[in-house]
């Protein structure tokens, strides 16, 4: 194992110990629990009507745009994150650069804004 | 004996999960008191008792509810994609913790001091949405499905602008180790010259972890329980475990960018290092409970908009206004 890779060895065994913590858990409790399912109470809550048609049905196109908006901004952090660590060593040039790439982005930012992407009503 | 446990792979494997245990026992233990400390705060905000009845001063309530969890039937709704199902809260349950890997609780102290350890953290907060997704698209209701949305957009919103607030404490620290960001605060904690960031951060922490004011993809009143309307038993406690494990990490995310981790304040008693640390994380956590006790919900539309039209905008100038002060004045850190 490569020197760098000592320091990631406690992640791979936090995950080892939290997965084995749920299983155990979940597990423990199907064996613990008597488990006596019947029809009425397997079926979907749905506030005292009987459950009518699949509920993974079409929903707000909102969402999705939300996602899409969130992908770019998300990405754009992605890019700042090299850039503030070092930021000292690639001076104006690096600043003006990155200054210039936000501004296109908040271009996009304020044409979404004003076709109205961003409002719930 | 030294040598076994620094110098072979089955020694180092055995130090590294001592050390993970000596974190997560008393991480879990925390979130178990974290439930009861929420009832007993929000009892006294309201002029009620709280639990009293479970051993002295209800002091083992969390353990009567744990035994209670576990002796329930787990429900598993029909039409519901039962492995994703299980899975779902699981998923939850071992990001929440696996989270707390990189957190440093003294000069050292970190499990794992990797050197990205702020760009982790970031990573595995955004995979928090996976398990809520995942939970409500298994269960087959049209609640936990519209929950599961709610849930999904209110994170991903919160999550951009907190991107924006962890760059502009990066760029006043120069590194993306935690221990660093935590030293980098020995003179002046950053919640003060970042003021406003701070507000930024702790505010989307309460967004992230669904937290009232911004609880609606539980809103009781309206769709139930939100994306966990169909969870049972301790597939339940497990979406519930990971929230509130969930809360101390962002306590604790807070305590280290903001208000300088195990750092005493002038500097005043460092060999208290990780008592500092517990006790500003208790106070986050006491923040986030009085902010229970003291908002109402917020709406939908509003939501989104404080999200996008208020704390986008406000954190990237303030970051382009950090970035440019720094140039400006020389104060960069070195890198």
């Amino acid at each position: 194992m490569q020197p760098v890779l000592y320091g990631y060895l406690p992640i791979l065994v936090f995950m080892v110990i939290a997965g084995a913590i749920a299983l155990a858990m979940v597990g423990g409790s199907l064996l613990a629990a008597r488990q006596k399912p019947y029809p009425e109470k397997v079926s979907a809550y749905e506030c005292g009507f009987e459950p009518f048609d699949d509920a993974r049905r079409r929903f707000d196109v909102r969402f999705y745009l939300v996602a899409i908006l969130f992908i770019i901004f998300d990405l754009e952090v992605a890019f700042l994150f090299p850039w503030a660590v070092s930021l000292k060593d690639i001076g104006w040039f690096g600043f003006l650069s990155m200054i210039g790439f936000l501004a296109v982005l908040t271009v996009g930012f304020v044409y979404e804004w004003c076709k109205g992407a961003l409002e719930w009503e | 004996m030294q040598s076994f446990f620094y110098d072979t792979y089955i020694g180092l494997l055995i130090l590294t999960f001592a050390e993970a245990l000596a974190l997560l026992v008393p991480l879990l233990i925390g979130v178990a008191y974290l439930t009861y400390a929420e009832r007993k705060v929000l009892a006294a905000i309201q002029l009620r008792k709280g639990p009293n009845v479970v051993g002295p001063f209800g002091l083992l309530q969390p353990f009567a509810d744990a035994l209670k969890m576990i002796m329930k039937e787990t429900i598993i709704p029909a039409g519901a994609n039962r492995l994703l199902f299980l899975m779902a809260p699981m998923l939850t349950f071992s990001l929440a913790m696996i989270a707390w890997a990189v957190i440093p609780v003294n000069a050292g102290w970190a499990i794992a001091d990797i050197n990205v350890g702020i760009l982790y953290l970031f990573a595995i907060s955004s995979l928090g949405v996976y398990g809520i997704i995942i939970a409500g698209w298994a269960s087959n209701s049209k609640y936990a499905f519209l929950g599961a949305l709610r849930s999904a957009a209110q994170m991903v919103s919160y999550e951009v602008s907190m991107g924006f607030v962890l760059v502009s404490v990066l760029l006043c620290v120069g590194s993306l180790n935690l221990t660093d960001i935590v030293l980098a605060q020995h003179r002046v904690w950053f919640c003060l010259p970042l003021f406003p960031m701070f507000i930024v951060f702790f505010v989307s922490a309460l967004a992230e972890t669904n937290r009232s004011p911004f609880d609606l993809p539980e809103g009781e009143s309206e769709i139930v329980a939100g994306f966990f309307v169909e969870y049972s038993a301790m597939a339940f406690a497990l979406f519930f475990l990971g929230e509130y494990a969930n809360m101390i990490l962002m306590s604790g995310m807070t305590t280290i960018l903001f208000l300088g981790g195990w750092l005493g304040p002038f500097g005043i008693l460092p060999q208290l290092g990780p008592l500092w640390f517990i006790l500003k994380v208790c106070f986050c956590l006491f923040v986030f409970l009085w902010v229970r006790a003291t908002f109402p919900r917020y709406r939908y539309d509003q939501l989104m908009r404080l999200g996008w039209k208020v704390f986008l905008p406000l954190s990237l100038l303030w970051l382009t206004l950090t970035a440019a002060a720094l140039m400006v004045f020389g104060w960069l850190p070195n890198a």
